[in-house]
């Protein structure tokens, strides 16, 4: 690992006024060094993206700088003088917001009331509760987002609270504002909304760090690069000079590639659903709308869609959580419409869902006894669980999808968020299931990390003839490994490629505007 | 940078350690200080005989208290445990005054085995509306198990009419004596209230760490929608918690009577409040997923030998009250230490 350009505060200067920075700063959680002594500079009404592997300590740095993380040494300099901070909203009275990578809303209260959560427009006659609904208004505007300031956020999609996430950040109004993979449920087009209300802000001269696994998307916006890796900072540059090349060696030492469809020899039928409909929630209208995909043993489908356009409703009610209208779900020409969750996966029938937090992992317990908790059949002899035999399900599991972590009895809050996305795909695949549902699977997964999924992926469908169907919003996911991406739009299948199709064409089946 | 990255880990880590330590196993630390404290202040206190008999104090609201855990690991609560401690008991007493049949003109006897199968039958039915209401109906557990709090102690009342079964010795003629075995035997100069609590402490604190259904509990009170979606039947988890915690509290109920030879239809009223507290002592999370059986057992006795030593050094029952109180919340305070920090 080769420092390739230390951070020079000169010439830092040179490319616009430092407002802070952190000088030094190490984080140690017990034997863990999150961060190893790292410095770090943010300009003012400038970009600064922060790049970096899974658990490299991109949110510890960025927690450190919003106050809500003390450091274990270290210095943080504001304007040029040293500060600590006590607490988030000491940050926050200094000026500091954060967009958080895992969703920080109350999921009881509504859009207003998140927005405004601990800094409601206090008046003498109580709160000024129209006030606070006309900005909500006006924020949803500025982010181009049909959301009614009074729905539940429970009611949300995972991307509209994403949004909501971002609008309570910008509701602040402050001067350095901290995105930790605030895109990472958002579609093309909402990206593209969201790097307008940037350049606003940056005009206003408002300071921004950026985090993102989308490397090319980040490179739209950045002004200055900053890669970390294993908690130190290996490399420095202005936009002038990077390239998402420049980016890849230095998060992960070489080039990376998502793969290619696995050579074919798909067989029979796995999955088939047959005129499938799913009615809304609020119970007008349909959000799947008589659909047909099937799925061959071996095969690999992508399904590309705008949000909302109904892969997750699609992808839970193939897995049994919500019920379908009408249709039916086929495994091996068996209609397993009836079974009940525990008992697809029985039969061989899993999904990773798209909310790690919320739908994927147990926060009280250890990153083993989430890898091992649908398998537990296969380590249970008679009426007690085999240590023994658990160990080896968590090590295999560990290795094969290849968490860092510092083994299974570490606890599963402590992982980097894109390590806790691998350990969700781990519990899946450990149930040696035989068509698997991924909803978003390379959701706030770094480079290499989502090139090993879709490796693992790959291997598993070619060596055990898994059928696989993965859903993205990134049309370069689409064109990786699948043998066929089928485009969903407003609940329907509008489109089916091969993988020779280009971007362009898929992203116009899918309703999408392309701007470029 | 490197020189930043070595700074004195040695030294802080290991006094964070011991605080950990003593923070982890702050209800054992807080049962020796008790036994210090009053073997010191007493004579009497620091005895074997009176370990035994404060045991048997303990073995009522250790057995509540386990059911009570199964209950909160799966982030819920019974409130209904006291009543249906007292009802078993009526019940029980019921059944060995004699079941008369006026159809067939003759008076049943049954024999204390059946009396003693009846009674835990009795106490699994109750928890099973418990569960129906909470798991399929939806009702939430503090209302659901409020309203069995009530019901129970109301049938309680109104089957003996307020009055209380006396004499539940039974009769040689009769063929059901030995009703106060449970309360009052020994093996090996162990009350056999103290054996009963610990095989079923050994048997749930072995189902908790070994079997699938101790990991589907734990899983589905840490985060129920990602156990449904890893396919865990979280809803016949929840019946069974509460089931289990009905079967406790009638086991409860039948030591508990025999230990008094009567069986009053107001026993155990507020019973399930200590058991509550007994879970919360042993680091338990109200909010779910997180305890274990050796914590609530530690501490269930601590309460229970607080109490009796406090009435051992004579202090006045109202007192009683206040100690049992700041040590609950004490215990809280110590708990959101534990838990709160690690999300940090
Ligand atoms: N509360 C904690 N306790 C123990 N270890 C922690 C804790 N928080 C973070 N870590 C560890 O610190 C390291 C850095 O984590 P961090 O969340 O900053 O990574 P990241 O760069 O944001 O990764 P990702 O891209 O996956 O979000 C990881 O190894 C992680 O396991
Ligand atoms: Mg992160």
């Amino acid at each position: 690992m080769t420092v390739q350009q230390s951070i020079r505060p000169e010439a830092a200067q040179a490319t616009g006024e430092v407002v802070m920075s952190a000088r030094h700063v190490a984080k140690h959680y017990g034997a863990v060094k999150a961060l190893k002594g790292v410095n770090f500079d943010i300009h003012r009404g400038q970009v600064t993206t922060l790049f970096g592997e899974n658990g490299a300590g991109k949110s510890t740095l960025m927690k450190i700088l919003s106050g809500i993380v003390t450091p274990t040494s270290g210095q943080i300099l504001l304007d040029g003088e040293p500060v600590s901070f006590h607490g988030a909203n000491d940050a926050l009275a200094q000026g500091i917001s954060i967009i958080h990578q895992e969703l920080a809303l109350a999921p009881n209260l509504n859009v207003r009331d998140n927005i405004f959560m601990g800094r409601e427009i206090r008046t003498p006659r109580g709160v000024d509760f129209a006030e606070e609904e006309r900005v909500t208004r006006a924020l949803m505007e500025e982010l181009e987002e049909e959301i009614d300031p009074l729905t539940p956020v429970e009611e949300l999609r995972l991307g509209q609270q994403q949004i909501v996430e971002i609008a309570r950040a910008l509701q602040a109004r402050s001067r350095i504002l901290i995105m930790d993979e605030p895109t990472s449920a958002l579609s093309a087009s909402e990206v593209e909304v969201l790097f307008k209300v940037i350049n606003d802000l940056t005009a206003k001269g408002v300071s921004i760090v950026y985090i993102s696994h989308h490397l090319e998307e980040a490179l739209e916006v950045t002004d200055h690069a900053v890669v970390l890796r294993d908690g130190e900072m290996t490399a420095y540059a202005p936009r002038a000079e990077i390239d998402l090349e420049w980016i890849v060696r230095n998060m992960v030492g070489e080039g990376f590639d998502l793969g290619s469809p696995p050579a074919s020899r798909t067989g029979e039928p796995a999955l088939i659903i047959e005129d499938l409909c799913v009615p809304d929630p609020s119970g007008h209208g349909l959000v799947v709308d008589h659909m047909n995909l099937s799925v061959r043993c071996g095969e690999i489908v992508c399904i590309y869609g705008l949000m909302g356009a109904g892969r997750t409703e699609m992808m839970e009610c193939a897995a049994g959580r919500i019920r379908a209208r009408e249709g039916a779900v086929k495994l091996h020409g068996c209609d397993v419409s009836h079974l009940s969750i525990a008992e697809r996966i029985d039969a061989g029938l899993v999904l990773v869902p798209e909310d790690r937090q919320r739908d994927g992992l147990v926060q009280t317990m250890t990153v083993g006894q989430n890898l091992s908790l649908s398998s537990i059949a296969a380590f249970t002899r008679g009426l007690f669980t085999s240590r023994k035999a658990e160990r080896k399900v968590v090590e295999d599991s560990i290795r094969e999808v290849t968490v860092k972590t510092d083994g299974g009895g570490a606890m599963i809050g402590s992982l980097s968020g894109g390590n806790q996305q691998k350990v969700v795909i781990g519990k899946m695949l450990a149930t040696r299931p035989e068509v698997i549902l991924l909803d978003e699977p390379s959701r706030g997964i770094d480079v290499g990390a989502k090139a090993e999924v879709f490796k693992l992926l790959a291997r598993t469908a070619e060596e055990r003839g898994l059928a696989v169907l993965y859903s993205t919003s990134e049309v370069g996911e689409c064109l990786s490994i699948a043998h066929r991406i089928v485009v969903m739009n407003r609940g329907r299948i509008s489109a089916e490629f091969d993988h020779t199709a280009t971007k362009e064409q898929i992203m116009a089946a899918s309703g999408e505007a392309v701007h470029h | 940078m490197a020189d930043i990255t070595n700074s004195k880990p040695a030294g802080g880590g290991m006094g964070l350690n011991i605080g950990k330590i003593l923070l982890e196993g702050r209800a054992f630390f807080a049962l020796v200080a008790i036994i210090v404290v009053f073997s010191i202040l007493s004579p009497v206190y620091f005895s074997l005989g009176n370990f035994l008999i404060m045991s048997s104090h303990v073995a009522i609201f250790g057995l509540l208290a386990i059911g009570m855990l199964l209950v909160i690991l799966n982030g819920g609560i019974d409130l209904s445990v006291g009543s249906t401690l007292g009802l078993s008991g009526v019940v029980a007493g019921f059944l060995m005054q004699g079941v008369e049949i006026p159809a067939a003109g003759v008076v049943l006897y049954p024999p204390v085995w059946a009396v003693v199968v009846l009674t835990v039958l009795l106490g699994a039915f109750v928890g099973l509306i418990n569960g129906v209401l909470i798991a399929i109906f939806n009702v939430p557990a503090f209302v659901a198990t409020l309203g069995m709090l009530y019901v129970a102690r109301g049938v309680a009342l109104l089957m003996t009419n307020g009055l209380t079964y006396n004499n539940l010795g039974g009769d040689a003629a009769l063929g059901n004596t030995g009703f106060d075995w449970l309360g009052f035997n020994r093996i090996a100069g162990v009350p056999i209230g103290v054996i009963v609590l610990a095989l079923v402490a050994l048997a749930v604190g072995l189902v908790l760490a070994r079997s699938a259904f101790g990991r589907w509990l734990y899983a589905s009170g840490g985060n129920e929608r990602a156990a449904e979606l890893s396919g865990v039947p979280t809803r016949g988890v929840k019946i069974s918690v509460y089931v289990l915690s009905g079967i406790c509290a009638a086991i409860a109920g039948l030591v508990l009577s025999s230990q008094l030879t009567s069986a009053g239809p107001t026993a155990g009223t507020t019973y399930e409040l200590t058991a509550i507290a007994a879970v919360v002592i042993g680091g338990a999370a109200l909010t779910g997923g997180r305890g274990n059986v050796l914590g609530t057992m530690l501490g269930a006795f601590v309460i229970g030998f607080l109490s009796d030593g406090l009435v051992i050094i004579g202090v006045s029952a109202y007192w009683q009250t206040v100690f049992t109180g700041a040590v609950i919340v004490l215990a809280v305070l110590l708990n959101s230490l534990q838990y709160g920090r690690s999300g940090r």
